[in-house]
């Protein structure tokens, strides 16, 4: 299992557009994606469960991914939280 | 065939089958089912027609309203592709043996309600979002047509209960005709929206979406307010003849285009735009406006996630700067609140939003937000001929307050080395009674009015303009409001400055001989009233219309008021 932890940059958060930006990087690997958030862990590919969070602007949160693009995943979610200023 | 009357919202002839744009029947009950196999397959079956159908519609979107606008469908895409939604809905079918639309019904509210509950009212929204697509899933497993304004592909008139901004933003304006509501007025957003489209339309006919049916024809008669449904042929070959009229009436305006706006004893005035966005330049440049009388910047703030930039709103001011050529625009700071919400700046409701926390006084209050948009307008302003102008203001130290922020911004700029126009008219909109009423002394301050009609009149007369039991008390034509507007020509000549008006009543035929004969020095109004106004202010006489005028002011109704006009005008 790959880990990694991010601070939100975005002054809005994660709202509805970056959160299925991130479900859809998320769908492109076969590996098993999660989100932990303050003592939730909800599952990257659904949106429902990514929006129902509510993250806001400062917090922290952490990804993790399991299966055999583990490392891939990670990497590119990280890119795109970066690219879209999301998230560092 | 039949005839139903409505309110005249936007003028032009409009003959087209109906595309009716009513809510459709989604009620089914609970049901065992024996097969769930077949049952969960017929759930795929419509996740599938519901995913292609939203893909369309978001690549439409796209087209039309560019991708930023366009993502929410994304994320309706998604929603139909959650296995935290989907999984569980199969499992419900397959454990509980229920129909797919009572389970996909069950975990659905789960959802809402767990958004619903959320502190947060941008989160709260997302409750929208699944209901739609909910709905749309509902109607494929139902069987039942969801209507689609964006997929329109023929000609039609579209028929609805009302029309949001979102619904007018998503019509295929190559497509729509023309279109009917059952609820709102001459001045609702709708019918706002259909005059700057240029659509013909006839609002508040109160039951066109019942007597309507998909398919049928409809003849819509935007100037004379009635709806024809299924026509006899010769009603259809007389309206042809009508709209041939109308195009060529249309043809002699447009000889008007770069004429100025003079009457028949030499009095000249300035005929000038309201326009929401930079797109609707076309429209005045088309129709000959001598400037932006209005250029309500909400636009920029509306429809969105976040508070636009001061990049966004620098660029989309330069854009009308640039456009209208060095002709005056004014712009009207961010007029929001009450009514017309924001939801990411999370507003409390109030009991009474026309008297709330709004427009001036939310800028005032939320400094941020006006700041930035005043400097982004002074940045702006070395692009053409800008005027600002606060709305709602309701007493001098408002306005004193606002021009002290608008300064403070002026200097920092300056000091940072940025250009800024020399010389900046800053005025006001009279749109209080409490502000009317003291024109003379705001007249020394300000550099010019822009009177309000819309809310003028609702305030004078107590009378909220969305209540339909009280429409009656929307009367422009009152002496009281006559009186009013003559209060603020007066205060702004003896003061040597201009006062213009914005509002429906700058560009209504019945009201230009009085504004004429009072002195008005700008009318604002809808880009299509442009042309018509200045044929009807070319035969009048300014000496006749201050006479008319002189004889409403003493008038007791509104009544006694349009017929003196139509009497000494021939209208």
């Amino acid at each position: 299992m790959v880990e990694k932890q991010f601070k939100v940059t975005d002054k809005a958060g994660i709202h509805a557009r970056p959160a299925a930006m991130l479900v859809s990087v998320a769908n492109k690997f076969v590996s098993d994606v999660n989100l932990d958030y303050g003592g939730k862990n909800v599952n990257l590919k659904s949106i429902l469960g990514v929006m129902s969070l509510g993250i806001g602007h400062g917090e922290t949160f952490k990804l993790n991914a399991s299966g055999a693009d583990e490392q891939d995943a990670i990497n590119e979610l990280a890119k795109t939280l970066k690219t879209e200023g999301l998230a560092e | 065939m039949s005839l139903l009357k409505g309110i005249a919202a936007s003028s032009g002839i409009a003959i087209a089958k109906a595309y009716c744009l009513v809510e459709p029947d989604l009620s089914f009950s609970k049901k065992k089912i024996e097969d769930s196999a077949t049952e969960v397959a017929r759930f795929q079956s419509a996740l599938a027609t519901s995913k292609s159908e939203l893909e369309a519609i978001r690549d439409v979107a796209e087209k039309e309203l560019g991708a930023d606008d366009a993502a929410i469908f994304n994320a309706h895409v998604l929603v139909l592709t959650d296995p935290e939604l989907i999984g569980p809905i199969e499992e419900k079918i397959k454990t509980d043996q229920v129909n797919a639309e009572f389970a996909l019904k069950e975990m659905s509210d789960m959802f809402i309600t767990m958004f619903e509950q959320m502190d947060n009212a941008y989160m709260q929204e997302r409750a929208a979002d699944i209901r739609d697509v909910t709905k749309r899933l509902l109607s494929h497993l139902l069987g039942v047509k969801i209507v689609n304004p964006s997929m329109i592909s023929e000609e039609v008139v579209v028929i609805a209960e009302d029309l949001t901004p979102s619904d007018t933003a998503q019509l295929n304006r190559q497509f729509v005709k023309g279109f009917t509501t059952d609820i709102g007025g001459r001045t609702s957003h709708s019918a706002i929206m259909a005059r700057s489209l240029e659509i013909p339309a006839v609002v508040g006919t109160q039951e066109s979406t019942k007597l309507i049916q998909d398919g049928d024809l409809v003849i819509v008669d935007g100037l004379n307010g009635e709806i024809h449904i299924n026509p006899s042929a010769e009603v259809v070959a007389d309206y042809k003849n009508k709209q041939q009229q109308f195009e060529q009436q249309k043809v002699e305006w447009a000889k008007l285009v770069n004429e100025k706006t003079i009457t028949a004893d030499g009095h000249q005035v300035e005929l000038a735009a309201n326009i929401g966005t930079p797109e609707d330049l076309v429209g005045v440049v088309n129709n000959g406006g001598e400037a932006v009388g209005l250029y309500r910047t909400e636009f920029l703030y509306m429809g969105k996630d976040q508070l636009p930039t001061e990049e966004e709103q620098f660029e989309a001011y330069k854009k009308v700067l640039q456009g209208m050529a060095g002709k005056p625009v004014v712009v009207r700071t961010l007029d929001i609140g009450g009514d017309k919400e924001l939801s990411y700046l999370q507003l409390p409701e109030e009991m009474n939003p026309f008297l709330g926390f709004r427009a001036i006084r939310l800028c005032l209050e939320e400094q941020d937000i006006f700041r930035t948009q005043l400097r982004a307008l002074l940045r702006a302003s070395t692009f053409g001929n800008l005027k600002i102008m606060f709305p709602m203001i309701a007493t001098l130290g408002e306005f004193r307050q606002a021009k002290a922020i608008l300064e403070e911004e002026k200097q920092e700029l300056l000091a940072a080395g940025t250009e800024i126009a020399e010389h900046i008219e800053v005025g006001i909109m009279v749109e209080i009674p409490s502000t009317a009423v003291q024109a003379d002394v705001f007249a020394k301050e300000v550099d010019f009015f822009s009177i309000g009609t819309n809310d003028l009149i609702q305030y004078t007369f107590a009378a909220d303009r969305m209540n339909e039991r009280v429409s009656y008390l929307y009367q422009p034509y009152n002496p009281a409001i006559l009186r009013l507007v003559k209060m603020v020509i007066d205060a702004a000549h003896k003061e040597g400055k201009w006062a213009g008006m914005c509002g429906e009543m700058a560009g209504d035929e019945i009201a230009v001989p009085l504004l004429i004969g009072l002195g008005l020095d700008e009318f604002s109004m809808s880009a299509t009233s442009i042309l018509p106004a200045r044929a009807q202010i070319k035969k009048l006489k300014k000496s006749d219309m201050v006479e008319l005028v002189n004889e409403a002011l003493q008038m007791g109704t509104a009544e006694e008021v349009v017929q003196a006009v139509k009497e000494r005008t021939g209208l």
